[in-house]
């Protein structure tokens, strides 16, 4: 069942003209004759999980946001999407932008945000094109402007684009960053829904999640929660990436396995070559690597699901998350401690440099990575990567810290025997791995 | 060189100002740090900067600090064409390494560099949010995936006959 991309395919889609005669706007027409607490409620009812990593209840979430009197209160769509893995966003917006517009719709009316805006990550230069076009289109049919659809909501939707920094995925560096200022992550609390961007009570929502909202209120709340597999309610675009013979953007139902997912000529077709799964990180970049077998199976020996529990069961110790549905996938070629370096070299790049163990941490922990690598390291260098990874986590203001811990801690937990084959074998290990990690101190300060 | 928006620039500049609040037009710095480097040769030079502060209302530093923070924005000149080949990740496990090193074999520079004639410029990125049609680059306002080794030799003599597109 397709929720989202079920009329991806249909020509001209982009464009007002076609999206509305396939169902588009229906959405809206019926939110708009509803109360905004009754939108919040379908929303809860549906169960829907926040689509950009964290997994919140959207509904929870919607009903935390402040209503004081005579301020206004503000929607952000997060469109940054710069986990590594992580292009469904992308997708959404470039082919079904009015589906991203309608969700806005009906959310910023839920809300009351008669300003929302969508903050968009700055490389994808092109899209907020296509995006303003969308929206104008929108205003020229009476669903954007001054009293929308006769039902006296006033709402604009403006198109932000950040300029190439990870951290303003996080909802508070993405408002600092619309605020015009460097994109440092803000203490909280106070949480944006109560003090937000310029102050005011906002909701920052991912592209996918207010995607979501338009078949919510088309089939109701109840309805849209019976699809699915307990607490992983709906369906879930996934991006597949890495080694796979037929990776992209794919809706998924949660009860789909994850061998099916990765086998199926139906989905990612298998791997390249016919060569062996080695590991997979399911969920982004910043979600703990799994080896084969555990990907496979659970801790039960049941298949694994591709949803929200199957994915975390036994916490961090043998399962993983689904996060933001980076699906990346490697075959039994790849190294783990390379492609383990390159994760730790993206997430020294795209700390913000707040807190020290991040800023100092990050670093770190790639120097010890190289080392290892380029086949210098020593064996003590793989526990003291585990103490450094350890002492970040959880020791930072936002989740980067967490983010750039995790694949380290996992690659070590479940492959030490790489890190420790490129110890004992230094020559070999220079060889076969020789990689960017020749000139990327030089990059560094660069950057 | 003249710093100094054209008339239908400062327009465009107005209209940005006015999709934040009153008084917060601070909001308008990345779009118009953007908008600047686009204008002015692809950098943002001292001057550039303390013109988009002008044009705010903001203290030099307010740019500088924003200017230097976020990737996107050249702090330094770069050539024509900046290639920024994506390598982190799924980008690495697709080959990108081998396309940096082409590249830089092709065009005798090392990342970072721009060659001489000033057509281009090297830089690794990190990543791009393509990582299903790796291993890619950006160049200009475009990407440019499946990556392979003649699709570089085409693009580069797209760059230097100028029939590439990068707005």
């Amino acid at each position: 069942m397709k929720l989202l991309l079920e009329n991806a395919h249909i020509e001209g889609i982009r464009f007002f003209e076609a999206y509305r005669k396939h169902g588009g706007y229906r959405s809206v027409e019926k939110a708009l004759k509803m109360s905004p607490a009754e939108i919040v409620e379908e929303v809860k009812k549906s169960g829907l999980r926040g689509r950009g990593g964290a997994g919140f209840p959207t509904g929870l979430k919607w009903s935390f946001l402040a209503k004081p009197e005579g301020i206004p209160r503000h929607l952000v769509c997060n469109a940054d999407e710069s986990e590594p893995g992580t292009f469904k966003d992308r997708y959404l917006m470039e082919f079904l932008p009015h589906l991203l517009i309608e969700g806005l719709i009906t959310s910023s009316y839920a809300l009351g945000s008669n300003a929302t805006y969508i903050y968009i990550r700055g490389e994808y230069a092109w899209i907020p094109d296509i995006l303003e076009q969308a929206i104008q289109e929108a205003k020229n049919n009476g669903f954007l402007g001054k009293n929308i659809l006769g039902s006296g909501f006033d709402c604009e939707i403006y198109v932000h684009r950040g300029a190439g920094a990870y951290i303003c995925g996080e909802e508070t560096a993405l408002i600092e960053s619309l605020e015009g200022k460097r994109g440092n992550p803000r203490i909280k609390p106070p949480f944006p829904a109560v003090q937000g961007v310029w102050m005011r009570p906002t909701v920052v929502n991912n592209v996918e999640t207010l995607a979501a909202i338009v078949p919510i209120i088309n089939m109701g709340g109840e309805e849209y929660g019976k699809i699915g597999v307990g607490k992983s309610t709906g369906t879930k675009l996934i991006s597949a990436c890495g080694n796979l013979n037929k990776p992209g953007v794919y809706e998924i139902p949660f009860d789909l396995s994850v061998e099916d997912f990765i086998y199926s000529d139906e989905w990612c077709g298998g791997i390249p070559k016919g060569k062996k799964l080695k590991a997979c990180i399911p969920g982004g970049s910043s979600v703990p690597i799994l080896p084969a077998n555990l990907l496979l199976t659970t801790a039960k020996g049941e298949k694994r699901l591709m949803n929200y529990e199957s994915l975390s069961d036994g916490g961090f110790q043998t399962g993983s998350m689904l996060g933001s549905g980076g699906f990346i996938v490697l075959d039994e070629d790849q190294c783990v401690v390379k492609h383990t370096m390159t994760l730790a070299h993206f997430y020294m790049h795209e700390s913000c440099g707040q807190c020290s163990p991040c800023r100092e941490g990050t670093g770190w922990m790639w120097r010890i990575l190289k080392n290892i690598e380029q086949g210098k390291g020593k064996m003590e260098d793989i526990d003291l990567l585990w103490d450094v990874q350890r002492r970040i986590e959880g020791n930072t203001i936002c989740p980067l810290g967490d983010a750039a811990a995790w694949p380290v801690a996992a690659a070590i937990r479940h492959f030490r025997d790489e890190f420790e084959w490129h110890v004992l074998n230094p020559e070999e290990a220079q060889v076969r791995n020789f990689g960017l990690a020749h000139y990327a101190d030089e990059l560094l300060i660069q950057n | 060189m003249n710093i100094q928006f054209s008339e239908e620039k400062l327009n465009k500049v107005k209209e940005i100002i006015a999709r934040y609040p009153e008084g917060k037009q601070k909001s308008a710095l990345l779009p118009l740090l953007h908008l600047a480097q686009d204008e002015f040769g692809g950098w943002l030079d001292v001057p550039v900067m303390d013109y988009v502060a002008e044009l705010l209302q903001l203290k030099p530093i307010e740019v500088y600090e924003v200017a230097t923070f976020y990737t996107m924005f050249n702090t330094k000149p770069v050539g024509k064409y900046l290639l920024e080949v994506c390598k982190t990740g799924p980008c690495m496990l697709n080959g990108s390494d081998d396309i940096i090193k082409y590249i830089e074999e092709k065009l005798g520079i090392k990342p970072g560099e721009t060659t001489p004639d000033g057509m281009f410029t090297l830089k690794p990125a990190e990543c791009l949010g393509a990582c299903g049609y790796a291993p890619m680059m950006q160049l200009g306002k475009f990407y440019k995936e499946h990556l392979t080794k003649e699709k570089i030799d085409a693009l580069i003599d797209e760059c230097r006959e100028g029939k590439a597109k990068i707005n």
